[in-house]
Order: structure tokens, then C-alpha cells, then sequence
């Protein structure tokens, strides 16, 4: 976990200039720097360091699932018995075609689910084999689960670096 | 619910977005580097991801930053409103700047969105100052463990 991490000054200057995405030139690494007066190196350095500490989790592309013919977005959830929820969540997440896995809180009575699983099909007859799989994984620990589909997406912007001085 | 208009993907653009979507090189010529793994020229890799980003087949290319790392707070939170109020009840919910993301879905629960502000205290505060403003209840679920995940969607 990074939570609790300071991100000093210079860091927070490369993020405020990558974290909308990297210039599609030769030595993009060399353009960020040049746009804040830094040297090529320290740039790089200060990226290496920030992936080893986890602040940067990773650096290539996110791909639009809709554009690739994913269109069914199910979240799947589960009610799992606290004692082992943390153990077969580390299991669903390890499953190749989960793309993000959470424990989150119980909202009784409205919402028993602690377990939240992202699943992405074509359709929705390929998530819900996918969701049979994990059930099947579960096995009898799991007391109620559905899948909520998305239907519209009603906002969407990337979670920004506010600049410093900005409210 | 289709958010792209892109042309149909090639085989080389497959194999771009399924080598790409982490381990970019830091190094001078990330391209090249990358290119020559894939077998293409720089200027080739360059150009096949500059247009699959003007495409909008990947919505961004560069470093993903951890949300917590930055210093924020994160909060997915669902709201169960009425059909007849959902177009108002969205117009209130998404004029405030905390709320990130925001998804209809399909269960009793049908309007779901992420609020990420700067303290954690902000997301009390922005939940509290929707349910103000809709008279409905905001459920919060915090995020208690997240699982580590690759990247890995099959393109």
C-alpha cells in the first residue's frame, strides 16, 4: 500500500505533466523535461523511483473496453463469511479475466455484498459464464451473489492531480 | 453503449495493445525499445498509437498513478433512485466536482460513482451534500482490500 506516501515537489511536477499521457515522439522522456526544466535523467530517475515505491503502478496504455468489443461490463458481487473473505478474494483476483477485485463494506440491509469482482464479455452470456467460474471457485462460502451491468455511463473524467495552489 | 469510432483493429494493433498495456521502457527511446520487441519500427509504433489514441481505442498512454499515492481519497458510492427522478437526480449528483465516475446499473441500487477529493474527510462531506441536495440516501463503499490485479484485457 502507498497510503501515507508524500509526493514532494519535484515528483508532483513530472505527474502533473504525465498523468494526462506521454508525447508520442522518439524521446518523450526528454520533451517532459525540457517542459519543466529538468534534465532528461532526473526525470527518468524520479519515474524509476516512483514505480519501485508503487506511486506509479504502471506505464503503457488503457485500453477502451467498449472500442475492443467488450460491451457487456458486469460487476459481479459476492457475499463471502468475513473469516475467509480475504483468502478467496487473493483467489478471484488471480483469475485472468477479473480486472479489478475489492473487499468493500456490507450495507445491511439494503446490500449484503462484500466481495466486488469487474468482469468485462462481448456480451452478457460471457459474463455470466465467467461469474459461474467464480462461484464455482467459491464454492459453498458464498451466500448471495448478482452482477450488475452498466447501462449508460453517466461521467466519466480521470482522476486528476489538482495543481498546487488550485481548491 | 459504444464509445469509440474507431476503424476495426489489425492484427499489429492487437499486439500493440496486448504488449502495451504496462512495462513501457523509461529509457531514451522507449518507442524504439518497445518496437523492436513487436517487430516494428519506431515511427511505425509511434504512429499506430498515436492514432489508436485519436481513435479513443486506448484513452490514455503513460504512467497510471496510484489515486492514493497522490495524496486523495476515494470512495465508490451507490444510490438507489427512482426512475422518474433519475435524469434530475444525475444532473444534481454530477455537478459536483467530486464525483469522478458515474455508472447506471442494473439492480435497485442504479446509479453508481466514485468521489475523490482531496481529503478524506471531503468525502463525507461531498455524500452528505448530495444526499442534501437529492433527499436520497448515499451508500458509501470504501475500498477495505484492494487485490493486486494485472493489466491484461485481451484485445
Amino acid at each position: 500500500m502507498t497510503d501515507g506516501i508524500t509526493i514532494e515537489a519535484t515528483d508532483r511536477r513530472i505527474i502533473e505533466a504525465t498523468q494526462g499521457g506521454l508525447p508520442f515522439v522518439p524521446a518523450p522522456y526528454a520533451e517532459i523535461a525540457a517542459g519543466l526544466g529538468l534534465a532528461e535523467a532526473e526525470v527518468m530517475a524520479r519515474l524509476e523511483a516512483m514505480l519501485a515505491r508503487g506511486v506509479i503502478r504502471r506505464i503503457g496504455a488503457a485500453p477502451n473496453h467498449y472500442a475492443l468489443g467488450l460491451g457487456a461490463n458486469g460487476m459481479t458481487v459476492w457475499d463471502l463469511p468475513d473469516e475467509t473473505a480475504e483468502r478467496l478474494g487473493a483467489a478471484v483476483g488471480a483469475l485472468a479475466f477479473v480486472t479489478h477485485c475489492y473487499l468493500r463494506p456490507r450495507a445491511l440491509p439494503d446490500w449484503p455484498y462484500n466481495l466486488f469482482a469487474m468482469v468485462h464479455g462481448h456480451d452478457r452470456p460471457e459474463v455470466e459464464a465467467k461469474a459461474a467460474e467464480i462461484a464455482a471457485l467459491l464454492g459453498p462460502a458464498c451466500r448471495a451473489r448478482d452482477i450488475l451491468y452498466s447501462t449508460r455511463i453517466l461521467k466519466k473524467t480521470g482522476l486528476r492531480l489538482k495543481r498546487q495552489g488550485e481548491t | 453503449m459504444k464509445d469509440s469510432d474507431a476503424a476495426p483493429l489489425d492484427a499489429t494493433d492487437r499486439a500493440i495493445l496486448n504488449a502495451l498495456q504496462g512495462g513501457f521502457p523509461v529509457s531514451p527511446r522507449p518507442y524504439a525499445e518497445a518496437a523492436a520487441g513487436l517487430g516494428l519500427s519506431e515511427a511505425v509504433l509511434i504512429e499506430r498509437l498515436a492514432r489508436l489514441r485519436a481513435e479513443r481505442v486506448i484513452t490514455r498512454f503513460g504512467p497510471f498513478y496510484d489515486a492514493a499515492a497522490l495524496g486523495g481519497a476515494f470512495c465508490l458510492c451507490a444510490m438507489a433512485v427512482p426512475a422518474e427522478r433519475f435524469e434530475a437526480v444525475l444532473t444534481e449528483v454530477n455537478a459536483h466536482p467530486e464525483v469522478a465516475h458515474n455508472y447506471a446499473r442494473t439492480h435497485r441500487l442504479n446509479m453508481w460513482f466514485v468521489l475523490a477529493t482531496e481529503t478524506p474527510e471531503g468525502i463525507a462531506a461531498a455524500a452528505e451534500s448530495i444526499e442534501a441536495a437529492t433527499g436520497l440516501r448515499v451508500l458509501r463503499f470504501p475500498k477495505l482490500v484492494e487485490f493486486f490485479i494485472g493489466f491484461r484485457v485481451q484485445a
